[in-house]
């Protein structure tokens, strides 16, 4: 009963806009092509899903994100570790990412899509390299945050340096780890969705919307936008929620 | 020093990449090449009037997700209709990338100014929301009752103890709206804008093969970003939390 409350409630103010904008779609002011009502949108967003179209953009936009956000992870967490464990690594490459982290992923893009092609290859690589960064600098932090007196305390009752690594940095520095990669994925996933209008891929969401500007197709390009909305809420509380829960809150590193 | 040193050393590699003849050298130019392009661009004004287009773009979307930002912000932590309303809207619309919109927008706006301008809006409003949200909830319960106690109602208590209160949170939020209005506005300039902005001039150069150009405008982006995020969001802090010394509320 409580819960059905809460969600009659949260519902509120999406019946509300959703209200207006029927009101506006329909009230003849705006071409219906360009401000379609709620249920054509809602019509396209299913025949679009029931022809497999939808699914396949969707099920591209995924692969190129698991593969980018897979590169980020790989070499961020690489070279944070690095980083965070040998001064060398850290005088060296700290001023490279200081340079490189601030400046707009997407300004890249046109660059990257040059070098490594329209397509696939150019669109991973430069998700890759974007959400590196922060996987990286939190990564480092991470290693860096782990207690002095637990490093002392494991060698003192004989850890190796692997077991040490393994078994007291690892476990110390995910917290930061996990919410590098956090945020990786969240930029991973808005550095996609542009890139997929930029490189005119054949499959994608971001191709799904920006194509259909084409056609004037906005029904279709909100439905795409729904769905783009959809997944990005799912990422952050399907993937990483979890995982947390699983690692860090349950070793009593973090509360939940 | 040190930091020379490493630069330094990436730059040889790149220069030797780009002299090995393994690439096209329109595609990876020399760093003279890009010095040269660079030095042109600068020289004759072209560079700047892009990044002031730009700027202006930013400004414009910064300054409406600014107001927007803190009028709902602090109007949701006030009064709990418009938190109920507004708050399960922010998680709706937050998650969708500012750039998924840009089709829409060209589509009802046409390309140019407004559609690059609602871009960087919707990218900058809800960093700022929702730290301005955050940080009047946040303030303490025992300043209110303090300043209460000693007659402060209404406008006073809000302008003498809600906003400052508030302050450190609002200034991050501002700080993270500038980074996604920045990251936006680059976006929003390669797909929307119809002529000048750095962004523009990068997507414009790819159909022409200059990569010289490209890796140009990318120097001043990465400059502009630079001097936002060092020097006047920490001046911005210096003169407003720092000295009423609210900072260490916000770390607590």
């Amino acid at each position: 009963m409580r819960a059905l409350l809460t969600a009659l409630r949260a519902a509120v103010p999406f019946v509300v806009i959703g209200a207006l904008w029927e009101y506006v779609a329909r009230s003849g002011a705006l071409p219906p092509r360009l401000f379609p009502p709620l249920e054509e949108i809602a019509a396209t967003l299913v025949r679009l899903t029931a022809a497999g179209i939808l699914p396949h953009h969707a099920a591209l936009t995924l692969y190129r994100l698991a593969a980018g956000f897979a590169i980020a992870a790989l070499i961020g967490v690489a070279l944070g570790m690095a980083m965070g464990r040998w001064r060398r690594a850290e005088a060296f490459l700290m001023p490279l990412v200081a340079i490189g982290a601030p400046i707009p992923g997407l300004a890249y893009a046109p660059l990257f899509l040059l070098w490594f092609g329209l397509g696939d290859m150019g669109a991973i690589v430069l998700v890759g390299f974007v959400s590196a960064f922060p996987v990286t600098l939190n990564t480092w932090t991470g290693v860096k945050a782990v207690k002095e007196i637990w490093l002392r305390a494991a060698r003192a009752m004989g850890a190796g340096e692997r077991r040490l690594f393994r078994q007291v940095i690892v476990p110390g520095a995910l917290p930061y780890i996990l919410s590098g990669l956090r945020l990786a994925l969240a930029q991973a996933w808005r550095i996609l969705v542009a890139v997929e209008m930029l490189a005119a891929v054949p499959w994608g969401l971001g191709w799904l919307i920006f194509g259909a500007r084409e056609f004037l197709d906005t029904a279709a390009m909100l439905a795409g936008i729904a769905v783009i909305g959809a997944i990005g809420l799912a990422l952050e509380n399907f993937v990483f929620q979890p995982l947390e829960r699983y690692t860090v809150v349950r070793w009593g590193m973090m509360s939940s | 020093m040190r930091a020379l040193f490493s630069v330094a050393v990436a730059a040889l590699l790149y220069e030797a990449l780009a002299r090995s003849g393994w690439f096209a050298a329109a595609l990876v130019p020399t760093l003279p090449a890009i010095a040269r392009t660079l030095g042109s661009m600068l020289g004759d004004g072209t560079l700047e009037r892009h990044a002031a287009n730009t700027l202006l773009r930013v400004f414009a979307g910064l300054g409406l997700a600014a107001l927007t930002g803190l009028v709902i912000g602090f109007l949701m932590a006030r009064y709990r209709a418009v938190e109920a309303f507004f708050s399960p809207l922010v998680s709706a619309l937050m998650p969708i990338p500012s750039l998924a919109w840009a089709p829409v927008f060209i589509l009802w706006f046409g390309l140019g100014n407004v559609a690059t301008i609602l871009i960087v809006f919707y990218a900058a409003t809800f960093p700022m929301l929702i730290n301005t949200w955050t940080g009047a909830r946040a303030v303490s319960p025992l300043w209110l009752r303090a300043a209460r106690s000693m007659g402060a109602r209404g406008t006073r208590l809000f302008w003498k103890v809600v906003v400052p209160g508030a302050s450190p949170f609002i200034i991050t939020g501002l700080r993270l709206a500038f980074q996604r209005a920045w990251i936006a506005v680059v976006g929003a300039e390669m797909l929307a804008a119809s002529a000048f902005g750095l962004g523009w001039v990068i997507f414009d150069a790819k159909e022409f093969l200059n990569a010289d150009i490209m890796l140009s405008s990318l120097v001043m982006i990465g400059a502009i970003g630079y001097v936002f995020e060092r020097f006047v969001f920490g001046t911005l802090e210096r003169a407003t939390i720092l000295r009423w010394g609210m900072l260490r509320t916000a770390k607590a």
